[in-house]
């Protein structure tokens, strides 16, 4: 089956400095596979590259080496970007024209009939939420709401392709759940997301794969549930009503004992420990069981641990200096 | 050639709303009342001045939106950000170009005509009262189709302008772009001195490099005909023909080299 996105070694280098310009690698090597159907969370710290790659596919810049591909077409192929639709990361529109003027300029760029036109405008600013607010000019719109103006562009042409840069940036809690059920309603249609973000916790809850993006470079990709440890780490038992003497004969033998609030504890027992031999001794000393969770690897787990071994220790990355091509001066290392 | 127009249209629509077209109000006060002026201040004189008025604030006004709208309307977009979202849709970076240039093309025709207009209205009302053995001593007939002349050659000129404009701001800041425009602008009208620089400094390397300059740079200056115009001199259809031919052929060149230079950019 072809791929929805691929990547194949794609790298890209920009200048920087003015008089002396040095190339500065901004996305190394990156090699990558969306399969069609998927949701897919391209994950880094600020700085990592997601940005540059979302704009490679979409050519607002070109690479310095490598290739990319959106349905089995070169992403330079003008006719692709029929079957794509793109939100860019704080996106702007012109702010003269209202929001259903801005979407009317795009889809006659998709050449579509003025019926049409008119029917899929109505249709997915309704679909954004976007009410009355459609006929003002979008100078007077929120950040909240050109972003949502944003994701209605970027669904009109019915694309089987979404790429979405930061698509919660600059949402409120209502607003991101909107846009989670949105990409979520997307992957029932069959439609393939490819979205970047650094809120893990949308990325847990929304994606079926996932690549790490850390210095430019690919720290892991894949399904969620290959690349995270599922095994048990240890368990959280949240008793209430413990004594204390047995509190102080229990916090020798286990990891931690956390006061939450009241009388109430969560403790942390290692890996090895038996959970039911414990629920018994605390309940023989009068303990009521609140909850008992097992710890297993999060994302926000693996993604420290994957970014921490590229050696960025999860502070953003900054892009790395290559050299110059060929000989000259101010060749650097 | 479809996504072209809708960006010509969008430029004409956002150039309405940026209220472009207020400098029309600002030209007919300045027509209405120059004219008034001169009704008391000359004698027979009026029609000429007026003409010549009119004339070079339709060049002036144009020249203005050429540069300062021309300038803006590339790099504008890129600053903001708006390709973005743009160029994701199917759009050629070409036809971009070609459709920014063409809609400030409509906004500069609408603003002509509007001026055009009002020219020729001042000039029957400053006509009417005055007999017709009197208007046979003048140069040209104040009601002179010729005056069309003059200002089809006026939108010639201010089409190559944008298209000066367009190429810079393709890849260079607003400031910059109308600072090398307006200097493009100033040099082309002294283009002939540009022929005869090793006459003028003295020297072979000033002859060469005047020569260069003057095959390179557009001549602004022939399409002045403003002169001819208001003093009835016949200008002929071959002139016409020959210098727009001449300013389409750069106007072609340049929108080639802002359509090459703005394919390959990339927007950081």
């Amino acid at each position: 089956m072809t791929p929805a996105i691929r990547t194949r070694e794609l790298t890209k280098d920009f200048p920087v400095g003015f008089w002396r310009p040095r190339p500065y690698r901004a996305l190394d090597r990156l090699s990558i596979e969306v399969a069609p159907g998927d949701v897919f969370g391209f994950l880094g710290p600020n700085g990592a590259g997601k940005t540059t790659t979302l704009k490679l596919l979409m050519q607002l810049v070109f690479p310095t080496s490598g290739d990319a591909e959106i349905l089995g077409r070169p992403v330079g192929d003008v006719g692709i970007r029929r079957r794509i639709g793109y939100l860019p990361e704080n996106p702007y529109f012109y702010d003269h024209l209202t929001a259903e003027e801005l979407l009317g300029y795009y889809a006659r760029l998709f050449r579509m009939a003025p019926v049409e036109r008119r029917q899929r405008v109505t249709a997915v600013l309704d679909r954004l939420g976007i009410g009355a607010e459609r006929r003002l000019q979008l100078r007077k719109f929120s950040k909240g709401m050109l972003q949502r103006v944003g994701l209605a562009q970027a669904l009109l042409n019915e694309p089987e392709v979404i790429v979405l840069d930061e698509p919660m940036s600059g949402l409120d809690p209502l607003g991101r759940r909107d846009v989670r059920a949105l990409i979520l309603e997307l992957r029932d249609q069959g439609r393939t997301v490819f979205f970047s973000s650094h809120i893990l916790s949308d990325a847990e809850a929304l994606c079926s794969q996932v690549a790490i993006l850390a210095k430019g470079r690919l720290a892991a990709a894949g399904r969620l549930s290959d690349l995270q440890e599922f095994a048990v780490h240890g368990w959280e038992l949240v008793v209430s009503g413990v004594p204390p003497h047995v509190l102080d004969r229990v916090r020798s033998r286990v990891r931690s004992v956390t006061a939450i609030t009241g009388d109430r504890y969560a403790i942390d027992l290692p890996a090895d420990a038996r959970p039911e031999q414990w629920l018994a001794e605390l309940a023989a000393a009068g303990a009521t069981l609140v909850a008992l969770n097992p710890i297993r690897e999060t994302l926000e787990d693996l993604f420290v641990r994957r970014v921490s071994e590229m050696g960025d220790g999860g502070r953003p990355a900054t892009a790395t200096r290559v050299p110059r091509r060929g000989p000259g001066p101010g060749s650097a290392a | 050639m479809n996504a072209a127009r809708s960006v010509a249209i969008a430029v004409f629509k956002e150039s309405v709303r940026d209220r472009i077209f207020y400098n029309l109000v600002l030209f007919a006060v300045l027509l209405v009342g120059a004219s008034i002026l001169m009704g008391q201040l000359t004698a027979g004189q009026d029609v000429k001045i007026i003409k010549d008025l009119g004339l070079t604030a339709t060049s002036v006004f144009g020249l203005f939106i050429s540069i300062f709208v021309g300038i803006n309307l590339v790099s504008k977009e890129v600053e903001r950000r708006s390709v973005y979202p743009l160029f994701a849709k199917p759009i050629r970076r070409s036809e971009f170009i070609i459709g920014k240039y063409a809609g400030l093309l409509l906004t500069l025709m609408v603003n002509v005509v509007v001026m055009t207009v009002a020219l020729y209205t001042v000039l029957f009302f400053l006509s009417r009262g005055v007999s017709p053995n009197v208007q046979r001593a003048w140069d040209a007939p104040p009601i002179d189709p010729a005056l069309l002349k003059a200002i089809g050659l006026i939108y010639v000129d201010l089409a190559l302008v944008t298209a000066v404009a367009v190429l810079f701001s393709t890849y260079s800041s607003p400031m910059l772009s109308a600072v090398f425009t307006f200097g493009l602008y100033v040099v082309g009208q002294c283009n002939e001195d540009l022929r005869r620089l090793d006459q003028i400094v003295g020297g072979p390397a000033a002859g060469i490099v005047g020569k260069a300059c003057y095959y390179l740079l557009p001549d602004f200056a022939r399409f002045d005909i403003k002169l001819a115009v208001v003093h009835g001199i016949p200008v002929s259809a071959g002139y016409m023909l020959w210098t727009t031919a001449y300013a389409a052929a750069y106007v072609a060149a340049l929108l080639l080299g802002a359509c090459v230079i703005f394919s390959r950019r990339d927007f950081k």
